[in-house]
């Protein structure tokens, strides 16, 4: 039995960079928050110290700093004809666990849409025709524009201290940034982040042969900075250990960084650690939410009434809590109705494995987000017209780090043991390089999220069940990325390089990114998302849902800053509109 | 309801207490447990446990001021030599033929055995890692699809114990003597087998065990020498990896020159760290 707590003007699920934001801006608008998290609490001095956070056997091979499956995870398949199993061990994605959420091991690849990313469907279909799009691709425009988002945006970056050098500062075009981005109001608050070897030889060969070469927006510093909340972030030093590890230098952005020193100062927030919300109440109407009730480590369950409720966990986390909270019509792939579940995605990402002889690259003098890339193949940057697919991405050096039991490369040919595997590791860890492409992942009537109807949770709750697989229109697209990119590689004179594009069928083993994206996706129309264009539910006004799960597809960047200008323009509606006037801010 | 009625116990924020080893006492991260701190030092942080439980990780009230305390992290244990703690003796002996042949000694660069794999790949076993701790472990188990990744109930402490029972009763079976017995070539041919899974072992699948060898093997010679691998840093030396370092702002513009100075570990360098005990 629940015991009732006294009521809060604004509950938080999840204390990640969402939740962190969300927190902040509404503490600071007067109203009172209780963020409740799963994991535990996590700050940089204690969790992740230099003096072991650069232990690769702990936090990237056993998962130190994430969920653990047994205590909350998904059952898995690649199609309905197939019955969906648990994923017992994390592998294509590593869920997030614990106060700063993703934002503590992220790589900080702090990467803006395209203009054109938000009206994805209007914009290919006036360019190539509606017959160019797959029949049964559901890409849907996003019901925000580039222009809306940027001011927040802005505030994420400057939030963040973001090393990079501008492209387009208000459409004037910057040398040596990238030129395809949109236009920005200012330049990034801090300048790039240097360039080892690799990536330095890659931008040259990339501009050898025509393209323009721009540094990779990086959240870990290329020099100190001070936020607007008074928080500073030393300089990055290059240690490698940043995706999958916590940042013991302070010099990555986080919530642990840039916001939870100043939030927690504010007498109207209270975060409560190591506690799991079961579910998200709601009145006898079924329209409004009165709170969430959670469960804290002994057992106890408690309620916690609530004038607002944030959903603010991972994005796959959020679609399984309206699933079993039953807000929202749960979508059907065989009708195409219904709202929740659909429209889920991930992310194509490839790689081309280059070996050189005579060559030294440091692979080990790494950041998270240090790297040159080139944009001429994301978005519609070009004509898909002649190759009959649609959506892109990036490519580029990205020197994310070279730890030796993930990172040590053989040539193709090489056994996997003995002599010649020992001999190969040692001849080619330090001469050998890997490029790759991150590129948009659209989203298909038959791939979707929906609760699975045999395994359940320690808590009794259903799993939530993926179905998912990649379409042809995203393995024809990362062969084409794949080639170009090995044109580049070639062109950085290797004596050998080894290809990799992304093939099906998608497998829940190998680890592509933690972007997945969808399940509760933001538009103009009820009977196609489950948000307005604020994020705000149209089925429960009162229930507002942030991170990736909004993304009607994926793009071919990495999602935090995205993500995070979502949280910054759906508070600014919350505080300018919706405290004003209570109810939905978008009417049908 | 009044809030009044939570029941505060205040602890610090120490949340999981590591497995000790068989061959030693408690070390002084424990002070950091409730019972070694001072009233005062508990009230000097607003972070408060909101119950008292004896599970490692408790529910935890944030307000106020971050909830630092000293000594809180959990570093790692580090592993000492001596007996097996997992293995029987002829397991051991089977685990540290199979991690020389993985990765055979060579002039330059010690084998698996020599680098403490097999040492590794015990005290793993012997860990969370071995018992499959933290993973989704109910059932219904069924095979699945390649796809769909683990799905065996099987731990892999058990698995090497099956494995390597069968193992060595194919070698006996095939050659008269179990593995760590056979010559190298010898060796080498069952290895291949296993990994092709034309060697077929009675009650385990050789192929998965191959395949989690392997990777275990290969973890143990790059891991940090404190797990009990890749001792005096020979997978590092091998590769010039220059480890555990955390400041490279000098050398990250030095293009295509080697980086000059020798890896350290968690520990520190080699010749820093006590041997033998």
């Amino acid at each position: 039995m629940a015991r009732k707590l006294p009521a809060t003007d604004v509950v938080i699920i999840g204390l990640g960079w969402t939740g962190s934001i969300l927190a902040h801006e509404l503490t600071g608008a007067g109203l009172s928050v209780v963020a409740i998290e799963r994991g535990p609490w996590r700050d940089t001095a204690t969790d992740f110290p230099t003096t072991y956070a650069q232990d690769e056997l702990r936090y990237h091979i056993r998962h130190d700093l994430f969920l653990r499956p047994a205590q909350e995870t998904m059952t898995f398949r690649n199609n309905a004809s197939q019955t969906a199993l648990p994923i017992r061990t994390w592998g294509a994605f590593m869920p997030p666990n614990g106060a700063g959420g993703g934002g503590v091991h992220w790589n900080a690849q702090t990467w803006r849409f395209l203009p054109t990313d938000f009206q994805p469907r209007t914009h290919l279909t006036e360019r190539y025709g509606a017959k160019f799009l797959p029949e049964d691709m559901t890409i849907q425009d996003w019901g925000v524009t580039y222009d809306e988002l940027e001011p927040h945006y802005d505030k994420f970056e400057y939030l963040c201290g973001t090393s990079g050098k501008a492209g387009n500062v208000k459409g004037q075009k910057q040398a040596g940034g990238n030129p395809f981005e949109g236009p920005r109001s200012r330049e990034y608050p801090t300048p790039p982040q240097k360039q080892p070897y690799g990536p330095t030889l890659f931008a040259q060969a990339a501009k050898e042969m025509g393209y323009s070469p721009f540094p990779q927006p990086s959240g870990n510093l290329s020099q100190g900075y001070t936020n607007p909340l008074g928080l500073t972030l030393g300089p990055c030093t290059f240690c490698g250990y940043c995706e999958w590890f916590g940042c013991g230098n302070y010099s990555k952005a986080s919530p642990q960084t840039t916001i939870l020193p100043s939030l927690i100062r504010r007498p109207n927030f209270e975060a409560r650690t190591n506690c799991e919300v079961l579910k998200i109440n709601l009145d006898k109407s079924g329209k409004r939410a009165t709170g969430v009730t959670y469960v804290d480590t002994s057992d106890q369950e408690w309620e916690q009434p609530a004038e607002l409720v944030l959903l603010c966990a991972f994005q796959l986390f959020n679609v399984h809590m309206l699933l079993v909270s039953g807000i929202g019509k749960p979508y059907d792939p065989g009708r195409g109705e219904g709202v929740i579940g659909r429209n889920f995605s991930h992310q194509v990402t490839s790689n081309v494995n280059a070996f050189f002889d005579g060559k030294n690259f440091n692979p080990f003098i790494a950041s998270g987000a240090i790297g040159m890339c080139i944009d001429e193949f994301n978005g519609d940057n070009f004509d898909h017209g002649p190759h009959g697919f649609v959506g892109g991405g990036y490519m580029g050096a990205v020197q994310t780090s070279a730890r030796p039991i993930v990172s040590t490369m053989t040539p193709p040919g090489t056994p996997r043991w003995g002599a010649a595997w020992k001999k190969a590791a040692a001849e080619n860890y330090l001469s050998s390089y890997q490029v790759v492409t991150h590129g948009s992942c659209y989203t298909y009537r038959d791939v979707y999220c929906d609760l699975d109807p045999t395994y359940t949770d320690r808590l009794g709750r259903k799993l939530m069940r993926i179905t998912f697989d990649f379409h042809e229109n995203e393995l024809k697209m990362s062969q084409y990325l794949t080639d170009r990119l090995a044109e580049i590689a070639q062109k950085m004179g290797p004596r050998q390089i080894a290809k990799r594009p992304r093939t099906g069928p998608y497998t829940i083993k190998d680890y592509q990114t933690t972007h997945t994206c969808g399940g509760a996706i933001m538009g103009t129309d009820p009977k196609a998302s489950a948000l307005n264009r604020y994020l705000q539910s149209w089925d429960v006004p009162n229930l507002f849902v942030m991170g990736a799960t909004a993304f009607p597809q994926n793009a071919g960047y990495n999602p935090t800053d995205t993500v995070c200008a979502l949280a910054y323009w759906a508070a600014d509606a919350i505080v300018s509109r919706y405290q004003k006037t209570p109810g939905p801010l978008v009417q049908i | 309801m009044a809030v009044t009625e939570v029941h505060f116990q205040y602890q610090t924020r120490r949340q999981e207490e590591p497995p000790a080893e068989k061959d030693e006492p408690s070390t002084s991260w424990r002070r950091s447990t409730a019972s070694g701190l001072s009233r005062r030092e508990l009230l000097a942080t607003t972070a408060v446990w909101l119950f008292f439980s004896t599970t490692s990780a408790r529910a935890l009230i944030v307000k106020g001021n971050l909830p630092w305390a000293p000594n809180a992290g959990a570093p790692p244990r580090p592993v000492r030599p001596g007996p097996w703690v997992y293995f029987t003796p002829e397991e051991g002996a089977a685990v540290e033929a199979l991690v020389d042949r993985l990765i055979p000694p060579d002039p330059q660069t010690p084998g698996g055995k020599d680098a403490g794999c097999a040492v590794f790949i015990d005290r793993q076993l012997a860990g969370p890692y071995g018992s499959h701790e933290g993973l989704y472990m109910r059932g219904p188990f069924a095979e699945g699809t390649p796809e769909q990744g683990l799905q065996s109930p099987v731990t892999p402490a058990e698995r090497y114990r099956q494995s390597l029972v069968a193992l060595d009763n194919y070698c006996r079976a095939t050659y008269g003597t179990p593995f760590a017995r056979l010559s190298d070539d010898q060796k080498d041919k069952v290895i291949s087998g296993l990994e092709q899974g034309s060697a077929k072992l009675n009650g385990a699948n050789a192929q998965v065990f191959f395949e989690q060898l392997l990777t275990n093997t290969q973890e143990g010679f790059f891991a940090d020498p404190v797990y009990g691998g890749n001792r005096d840093m020979v997978g590092w030396k091998m590769i010039g990896f220059p480890g555990a370092r955390y400041d490279y702002r000098d050398w990250v513009e030095r293009h295509n020159e080697r980086y000059p100075l020798p890896p350290v570990g968690i520990t520190g360098r080699p010749e820093w760290v006590s041997k033998g005990n």
